[in-house]
């Protein structure tokens, strides 16, 4: 039942794709290739490999491995960073005080502004490619975890000091769970926020992956190809956000099932 | 063991606590009755080192109080927010244990026990917002009486469970305390409860509270919920404190203000 109540609410894809098809082949623009000109090359370039290999084509290994590299590894250590920071920030009146107009200003700086900069500093490549992706995903972790870990419950605190929880303990046991809900909620903005800047940052400081892709190929005038890169960006950006919900869901299980009965 | 002098409290320029005193015994327990908003809470979060209290002093063991006191234990009012919701009834009562020095297979073994003596065996998957309120408050109840703290501290406990679980819930308190040695502190408005369980009732005036007066109960340890009831001390004490917590006078001058 589910299913298909799912299947009933995607008629209107669809239905926009057919309308784009007839609209596209009606204008003749090269701009504006037709879907289905655009699925050919999609094909063509990344899903007629082998069977073996999950049909991926060594274009696709090319453009998608460096690309999903940055993305997770930059996504994945801001959360490392955001959390612990978060937490600690969260837990100390005194250097929230002190850190939380650095906090604004920064988060206040729009990150692809900082590409030419970090470009200056760093090395052309990952290492300017990861700072962009890490200065512009930290902030929605770290003001997520600030926030969770500042509204712990007061009696579940009291607990803690009741029964002589050590500080690990209470940090891992009380502060952390409570405060997940929200660190989740920061993760998954970030998630989103990543893959923008990924792509940012390979248009403007790279040498490989989709968004570099996309940019070579806007230059050659390979339009079908442009939109290709187009589509592929927003399928892996819904499936990222798929597979976090699924991983959200198992973890904060808890936290649905007391919120259904409070 | 404790000692709690002219103790008082004000939240802001309302003042709750208008100089309690009164003192426990090692093992002895003790009820406190009082109308509801008259402080009871205020005087258990103290004795807690939880709040810091206007004025007045606590003594546990020998040595004021101040920070939280190791090898205690409380049970909130609030069972609603007293147990984690991201862990199982199990777990919740296991967790204070670690400090105890009991390895993975003791702590459960512990919390797995207290859970079968308030009658939830069958209850350590669950997590909390899986039960009722009752089952809540029991397992709170049994992280508490895990813990084997030597000063315990119950703040309202059985509000929210059935009266014959509240039956069992009360003898097993007695026999907690006559057993294991414990010191504890209960907290009631019930009248009857606090005559039922208590080895002495402290009744407390509306706030600024201050004791109205501090009974014997002298029912003796073993007691029980028909006989005991019907005993003629019980039933003149229970009118006694009745009038009491409404503010009227003690009939009975003697046992007034008759502290240990
Ligand atoms: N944190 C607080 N801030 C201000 N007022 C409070 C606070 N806690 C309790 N009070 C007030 O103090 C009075 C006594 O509260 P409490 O100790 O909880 O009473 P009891 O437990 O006897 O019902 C009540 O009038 C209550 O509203
Ligand atoms: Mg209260």
């Amino acid at each position: 039942m589910k299913v298909i109540a799912a299947l009933g609410r995607l008629w209107l894809v669809p239905v926009v794709l057919v309308a784009w098809e007839v609209v596209t082949r009606a204008a003749e623009q090269p701009f504006f290739p037709p879907p289905s000109a655009v699925l050919a090359r999609m094909y063509e370039m990344w899903f007629s490999g082998p069977p073996s290999r999950l049909l991926l084509t060594d274009g696709a290994l090319a453009d998608l491995g460096p690309s999903l590299a940055r993305l997770f590894s930059g996504w994945l250590l801001t959360a490392v960073v955001g959390v612990a920071a978060g937490i600690a920030i969260g837990c100390s009146p005194r250097l929230s005080d002190y850190v939380n107009p650095l906090i604004q200003f920064g988060r206040a700086v729009p990150p692809p502004l900082l590409v030419p900069f970090f470009l200056a500093l760093l090395k052309l490549g990952t290492p300017a490619q990861l700072a962009t992706i890490v200065f512009g995903v930290i902030w929605p972790i770290l003001l997520n975890t600030v926030d969770g870990a500042r509204t712990v419950d007061r009696q579940h605190l009291e607990t803690a000091r009741i029964f002589g929880f050590s500080s690990v303990q209470r940090l891992w046991r009380v502060v952390l769970p409570s405060a997940l809900p929200k660190i989740f909620a920061g993760l998954r903005l970030a998630l989103s926020l990543a893959l923008i800047l990924m792509v940012i940052a390979e248009i403007f400081a790279g040498t490989d992956g989709i968004g570099y892709r996309l940019l070579y190929t806007q230059r050659s005038y390979l339009y079908p190809d442009m939109w290709g890169c187009i589509v592929l960006l927003g399928v892996l950006g819904y499936l990222l956000n798929s597979a976090f919900l699924l991983v959200e869901r198992r973890v904060l299980a808890w936290h649905r099932g007391a919120r259904r009965t409070t | 063991m404790l000692t709690i002098t002219d103790l008082v409290h004000s939240y802001g320029p309302h003042r709750v606590l208008g100089g309690v005193s009164l003192s426990v015994a090692e093992g002895e327990l003790v009820s406190v009755v009082g109308p509801s908003g008259c402080g009871k809470s205020t005087l258990l979060r103290s004795v807690a080192g939880l709040l810091k209290p206007s004025g007045g002093r606590i003594m546990l063991a020998g040595r004021p109080v101040e920070r939280t006191p190791d090898d205690l234990a409380i049970v909130f009012q609030d069972y609603s927010r007293s147990l984690f919701p991201w862990m199982s009834a199990a777990n919740n009562v296991a967790l204070p244990l670690r400090r105890k020095g009991l390895d993975r297979r003791r702590r459960r073994e512990a919390a797995m026990s207290a859970l079968d003596q308030v009658g939830l065996a069958d209850a350590g998957a669950k997590y909390p917002w899986e039960m009722s309120g009752g089952m809540q408050q029991r397992v709170s109840i049994a992280r508490a009486l895990a813990y084997r703290p030597s000063l315990l501290l119950m703040d309202e406990p059985f509000g929210s469970v059935d009266a014959q679980t509240r039956e069992d819930l009360e003898d097993l308190v007695l026999n907690v305390c006559a057993h294991h040695g414990m010191t504890i502190l209960l907290i009631t408005h019930d009248i009857d409860e606090s005559v039922y369980v208590g080895d002495r009732v402290v009744v407390l005036t509306r706030s600024p509270a201050v004791v109205a007066a501090d009974l014997e109960t002298r029912l003796g340890r073993s007691r029980d919920q028909i006989a005991t009831r019907q005993l003629d001390a019980f039933v003149r004490l229970r009118a006694e404190v009745g009038r009491l917590v409404r503010g009227g006078h003690t009939t009975e001058p003697t046992s007034v203000l008759e502290k240990q």
